[in-house]
C-alpha cells in the first residue's frame, strides 16, 4: 500500500505544482477554475484513453508510440504557455492600468484561458497515464489486493493535491505587485523545462542527436530521484545528466519566448502611443 | 491530386525528395540494425540483469515485458525512463556510452533492478 501511495503522490504531484502555477498566475481572472478544471478533466479523460490503448501505443513506429505522444503532448503545452506568456505581455500593461473591475472583466474575456487548459490538461494526460497503467498493473496482478491498492492510490492523490494546494497558497502570500512577475517566469521556466524534457523523448527514441550525453552530471548536487529533485524536474525539467540538445532547447525555449515577448510587448506599447500621440 | 498522380507528374524534385527520404530511411533502419540488444522482464525480474553492451556505440534496447504489470524501466545514470506496459514491448535508443556500468530499475516494482556494462 505504501508503495503504491508513493509512486501515486509523485505523479500526481508533477502534474498538481502545474495546475497550482497555472491557478495563481490566473489569480483574479473570471471563469479560469472552469477553463482549468475542464483541462483536468480532459487530462484525466485523456490519461484513461492513453491507459487502455498503451499496448498499442507501445508498438507503434516500432516501439517509440510513447516517446512520440509525450513529445508532441510536451510541444503543445511548450506552444500554448508560450501563446499565454506573448499575449499577457501585449494586454498585461492595459491591465495593469485598468485595475478597476470592468477593466479586469473586459480583459480576462479574451485572455487565452484554453491555453492554459491545454497546458494543464497535458501535464495531467502525461502524469495520468502512467499511473493509471501503475494501478492497472497492480490490480491484474493482485486481485487480493484491491483494498490496499485503492487507499494507496487515495493516499497518494490526496498527498499530490495537498502539496499542488500548499504550492498555490504559499504563492498567494507573495504580494499582489510581484506575484504575477513570479508565476510570469514560473511558466516560463515551465515552458523551457518542457521542451527539454519533449527533446529527451525524441533523444530516447533515436528521432535527433543528443549532443553529447550527459552534458554534465549534477547526480552529486540534487539526485532526480529526490523529494526535491522530482519537484524541480516538475518546475524546470531538472534531469542530473542531461543531453546537449535538452540543454539547447531548454535555453532556446527560454530565450524565443523572452524575445517574443518582449518584441510583442514594446510593439503594442509604441503603437499605442503613436495613436494617442497628437501628430 | 492522388499519391500516384505525384510520382507520374513530371517534378524532379518529387523524386528528389522521395529518394532522399528513402535513403533516410535506409541509412537510419541500418543504424538502428548495427547494434541492438533485447531485456525481457519475467517473474518480477530483468534478463538478463548485466547486460554487456559495446562502449561508445549507440545502440537500441528492446525490452519486452511478459508480466502482468505495467513496468517502467527507468535509469537516471542512462537518463531514461519508458512504461513497458503488461504484455508489450518497446524500444529506447541508448549511448554511445562511456565504459562503466549504468544501473536501471523497474520503477513500478523496485526489486526488479539490472545493469548495462559498456566495455
Amino acid at each position: 500500500m505504501f508503495a503504491t501511495a508513493l509512486i501515486v503522490f509523485r505523479e500526481v504531484l508533477e502534474a498538481a505544482l502545474i495546475v497550482s502555477i497555472v491557478m495563481a498566475a490566473s489569480k483574479s481572472v473570471a471563469d479560469r477554475g472552469v477553463w482549468v478544471a475542464g483541462g483536468i478533466f480532459g487530462g484525466v479523460v485523456g490519461a484513461a484513453l492513453v491507459a487502455i490503448f498503451a499496448g498499442y501505443i507501445a508498438d507503434v513506429a516500432t516501439g517509440i508510440g510513447q516517446e512520440l505522444l509525450n513529445a508532441s503532448v510536451l510541444a503543445l503545452a511548450v506552444v500554448m504557455l508560450g501563446w499565454h506568456s506573448i499575449w499577457m505581455a501585449t494586454h498585461g500593461r492595459e491591465m495593469a492600468q485598468n485595475l478597476g473591475a470592468i477593466g479586469a472583466a473586459v480583459s480576462s474575456g479574451h485572455r487565452p484561458l484554453y491555453a492554459l487548459a491545454l497546458a494543464t490538461g497535458s501535464a495531467v494526460l502525461r502524469e495520468g497515464s502512467e499511473t493509471v497503467l501503475f494501478l492497472n498493473g497492480i490490480a491484474a496482478g493482485e486481485h487480493d489486493a484491491a483494498y490496499a491498492l485503492l487507499a494507496g492510490g487515495m493516499i497518494g492523490l490526496a498527498g499530490g493535491i495537498a502539496a499542488g494546494a500548499g504550492m498555490y497558497f504559499g504563492l498567494l502570500r507573495i504580494p499582489v505587485r510581484y506575484l504575477f512577475s513570479v508565476t510570469n517566469w514560473m511558466v516560463l521556466l515551465l515552458a523551457a523545462g518542457m521542451a527539454s524534457q519533449a527533446a529527451g523523448f525524441l533523444v530516447q527514441a533515436g528521432l535527433v542527436p543528443d549532443l553529447g550525453a550527459p552534458i554534465w552530471d549534477t547526480s552529486w548536487l540534487l539526485s532526480e530521484k529526490s523529494l526535491f529533485g522530482r519537484v524541480m524536474h516538475a518546475l524546470v525539467g531538472y534531469v542530473s545528466r542531461p543531453a546537449g540538445i535538452q540543454v539547447l532547447l531548454f535555453v532556446a525555449t527560454l530565450l524565443g519566448i523572452t524575445v517574443l515577448t518582449r518584441l510583442f510587448g514594446t510593439s503594442q506599447h509604441a503603437a499605442r502611443k503613436s495613436v494617442t500621440t497628437p501628430v | 491530386m492522388t499519391f500516384s498522380a505525384i510520382l507520374t507528374a513530371n517534378r524532379p524534385w518529387h523524386v528528389l525528395t522521395i529518394a532522399a527520404l528513402i535513403t533516410f530511411a535506409s541509412t537510419s533502419v541500418g543504424v538502428a540494425q548495427e547494434a541492438s540488444h533485447t531485456l525481457t522482464i519475467r517473474d518480477g525480474k530483468f534478463e538478463p540483469s548485466t547486460l554487456e553492451v559495446k562502449a561508445g556505440v549507440k545502440f537500441k534496447l528492446t525490452i519486452t515485458n511478459a508480466t502482468k504489470k505495467s513496468a517502467e524501466f527507468e535509469s537516471a545514470e542512462l537518463n531514461r525512463e519508458k512504461v513497458i506496459p503488461a504484455g508489450a514491448s518497446g524500444s529506447v535508443f541508448i549511448g554511445p556510452l562511456q565504459p562503466g556500468s549504468y544501473p536501471f530499475v523497474d520503477d513500478f516494482n523496485k526489486s526488479a533492478t539490472g545493469q548495462i556494462v559498456a566495455k
